[in-house]
């Protein structure tokens, strides 16, 4: 009788191990894995450290402007529901960002934390491509943004997946899950978007209008390519995908081309006031600890 | 029900076959996740999605984002079939007497597990 009543509390028996230690705490989630548990953090011999360094810092500053884009999404999303997600993806990328960022310091020689990156650098220092850093505009250009980057990173993460530098290898591997979700939830909204009504049509083609000038520049040779398997190819893959979500979702892809690249710290004037604040608290409390 | 939710203005979703309320709201789903442990799939909750599977979607972003599940059954709720609790006495009271229902004059095994 007893046992028969163990399932009727819904998180009891969803918690992992409850039966044993008593301790179930559905609201915190079972079972966690650490991504780099086993993983030596020692650089191996023969890896220049500058360029794994400045590989880390870039890709760490795509996820971490990208995640406080999407957290701006907050309280603003058309749904619960669609607030929730974009949330959650951009606290994919952040988790992301970290893990770089904290490779970043063991390796580029300076012993910096998370935060010394994150907060602590200005704009021209910041190497994420500018995509990123784009204000939000309207759900459409947040969708069409979204598909782009993660159809992109996905790509990169998986020439990443068996680099030399064993810690960014395991960042890559773990990160390939995430952003496949990533790139199936934009697609799913390119789709339902494009495929819609008339204004929701209209909408998503004016985004990939405003995104498209941006897109050269993930392209381009950047820090991180020295670390990619068959980097050429990356474009060709990329495209691909986007001209298939774009022939389903019924809208075109235009070719254009905004000169200069964020990999280069040439940012548009919409970095900093992200930073600000992203950076605010931090400055204003250097010492304070949350 | 509020009037305004957005959906109009994003999706269009008043004219996708299925939305059964006059706002254009998405209609409500129940979602069932079955934990890493769990046996059975149990109701966690519900949320409101324009169809099957944004319902999967949004079903993992609000219910397993803390490694709660490797299963997510959604169901709209409009298609359960529910007992009403003016029924509550001749459904439910009728079993309250009869304790010989109750496996309780076996013994359970120690080793036979989920009984």
């Amino acid at each position: 009788m007893e046992q028969t009543l163990s399932d009727d509390h819904v998180y009891l028996s969803l918690a992992e191990g409850h039966e044993e230690d008593g301790e179930a705490r559905w609201a915190f989630g079972t079972g966690f894995t650490d991504p780099l548990h086993g993983v030596d953090t020692a650089v191996p011999a023969g890896i220049d450290r500058a360029e794994l360094a400045a590989c880390c810092l870039a890709l760490g500053d795509d996820a971490l402007v990208s995640a406080q884009r999407l957290a701006q999404w907050c309280t603003l999303a058309p749904e619960l529901e669609e607030e929730l997600a974009l949330a959650n993806i951009g606290l994919d990328l952040l988790g992301q960002a970290r893990l770089l960022y904290a490779r970043a310091g063991q390796v580029d020689g300076t012993d910096r934390d998370e935060d010394a990156y994150a907060y602590f650098r200005d704009p021209a220092e910041f190497r994420n491509v500018r995509l990123a850093e784009l204000p939000n505009g309207d759900f459409a250009f947040s969708i069409a943004r979204l598909l782009i980057l993660s159809a992109w990173r996905l790509a990169v993460f998986e020439r990443l997946a068996g680099t030399a530098d064993p810690v960014l290898a395991a960042v890559a591997a773990k990160g390939i899950k995430e952003l496949t979700y990533h790139r199936e939830y934009a697609a799913d909204w390119v789709v339902r978007l494009g495929d819609g009504t008339e204004e929701s049509h209209r909408r998503l083609q004016r985004g990939l209008d405003e995104v498209a000038p941006y897109l050269d520049e993930l392209f381009a040779d950047g820090p991180e390519s020295g670390s990619l398997a068959d980097p050429a190819s990356l474009r060709d893959e990329v495209t691909a995908v986007l001209r298939q979500v774009a022939e389903a979702a019924g809208v075109e892809l235009a070719e254009a081309a905004a000169p200069g690249s964020g990999r280069d710290g040439a940012h548009t004037e919409h970095l900093a006031p992200l930073l600000d604040e992203l950076q605010g608290l931090a400055r204003a409390h250097p010492e304070a600890t949350w | 029900m509020s009037e305004v939710n957005g959906a109009g203005e994003m999706g269009g979703t008043s004219d996708v076959s299925g939305v059964s309320s006059v706002n254009g709201e998405w209609p409500l789903y129940e979602v069932f996740i079955r934990g890493k442990r769990g046996l059975n799939h149990v109701h966690v909750g519900s949320l409101r999605a324009a169809d099957n599977r944004m319902a999967l979607t949004h079903a993992r972003d609000l219910y397993t984002r803390r490694n709660e599940g490797v299963s997510i059954w959604v169901v709209r709720s409009n298609d359960i079939a529910a007992s009403t609790p003016d029924e509550k006495d001749s459904f439910f009271d009728p079993s309250g007497d009869k304790v010989y229902r109750h496996p309780t004059f076996y013994t359970i095994p120690e080793d036979v597990p989920h009984i």
